[in-house]
């Protein structure tokens, strides 16, 4: 462990960057703004470019892109939110998207850096799905809404004095909480585990190989890293399908109030 | 007096590695929450997939559902660590 203290510096080190320019300003650019404005190109591009032949049957990109907004409509907006789902499905496509690919420059071979490791974007993004499902179920329900969501049905009346706070806590102050933190913490962590033993693998096999047990024992923290990254792709989808589909089940709550 | 400096660096030095150590502790009492209902989760959705193989999408969905939720709480107690 004292070694490792030696060796791995302050974990801030692998989150902050310096800026590219605009330093020591509200709006320094460094890599993690750089990483997100390339998500956003790259989503841009594809349904861009898929969706300018318009053919009926699709080939190609517009295929690709067919297939994704496919994907989200019949696995998060019609599971989630049955027939008035349809709506939902671009801005669902969006979110799903556009986290994914932030989420997987993770394990992209020399910007190995996920955008979404810095609260900004998850608090952001967790916020807008916030006011996305009290902005419908007020529109839907009227302000009554407020008392309805808390209120569950058929709870005796001396247990409401214990629920009602509860739930008011659980739908309105943990849901944004634990949506930008599992997506923000799921980032960090893989991040962090990837660098650690990318550092242990480095210092067994390069820096400090002199003998056999270097030799024998580097394969094992290099072994973590191949299959970590794998894990990695998978959290990167999970986790971008599980905001979306999260955001969808808390939309879906404030249209269709439980009876 | 150059003996007071050492050792008062000395314990600035226990101090942070008490404070790492206790982190550390922290977040493995964190962990076993969230690793038993993962399996339970897990568990119950393998049952349920083995008894109505029809049901197999629907009951994947939920469980990686329940596992997102699950999980959280670890993932809090891991990135706490460093705060």
């Amino acid at each position: 462990m004292i070694v490792l203290a030696d060796l791995l510096p302050n974990i801030n080190e692998l989150f902050e960057w310096k800026g590219i320019f605009s330093q020591h300003t509200l709006f320094e650019f460094n890599k993690t703004a750089l990483m997100a404005f390339a998500s956003t190109a790259i989503c841009i591009g594809i349904f861009w470019v898929g969706s300018r032949k318009q053919a009926l049957v699709p080939t190609g990109v517009q295929n690709v892109a067919e297939m994704g907004y496919d994907l989200i409509e019949e696995n998060v907006s019609l599971a989630a939110m049955g027939e008035d789902g349809r709506s939902w499905t671009p801005y669902f496509t969006t979110l799903f998207f556009w986290i994914f690919f932030i989420n997987i420059w993770s394990v992209v071979p020399g910007i190995q850096f996920p955008a979404t490791s810095r609260i900004a974007i998850p608090l952001v993004l967790a916020l807008i799905s916030w006011a996305c499902f009290i902005v419908v179920g007020v529109i839907r329900q009227g302000p009554a809404y407020f008392w309805h969501a808390i209120n569950p049905p058929g709870v005796p009346l001396a247990l409401k004095f214990l629920v009602v706070p509860i739930e008011f806590f659980s739908k309105f102050l943990m849901r944004p909480f634990s949506l930008a933190v599992r997506l923000f913490a799921n980032m960090t962590a893989g991040h962090l585990l990837l660098t650690i033993f990318a550092i242990m693998t480095n210092e067994l096999l390069i820096v400090r190989a002199s003998g056999w047990y270097q030799a024998v024992f580097a394969p094992l923290p290099f072994l973590g890293l191949v299959a970590f990254t794998g894990f990695e792709v998978l959290v990167a989808v999970l986790q971008a399908y599980i905001f979306t589909i999260l955001t969808a089940v808390y939309v879906n709550e404030s249209m269709h109030p439980e009876h | 007096m150059r003996t007071l400096t050492i050792l008062l660096a000395a314990q600035d030095q226990l101090a942070q590695a008490i404070r790492s150590g206790l982190g550390s502790v922290g977040y493995g009492l964190a962990a076993i929450g969230p690793g038993v209902g993962i399996g339970i989760i897990v568990g119950n959705s393998v049952q349920a997939m083995a008894r109505q193989p029809e049901m197999q999408g629907v009951v994947r969905t939920t469980m990686f559902l329940g596992i997102a939720f699950a999980e959280a709480l670890a993932l809090i107690g891991f990135v706490l660590k460093f705060i």
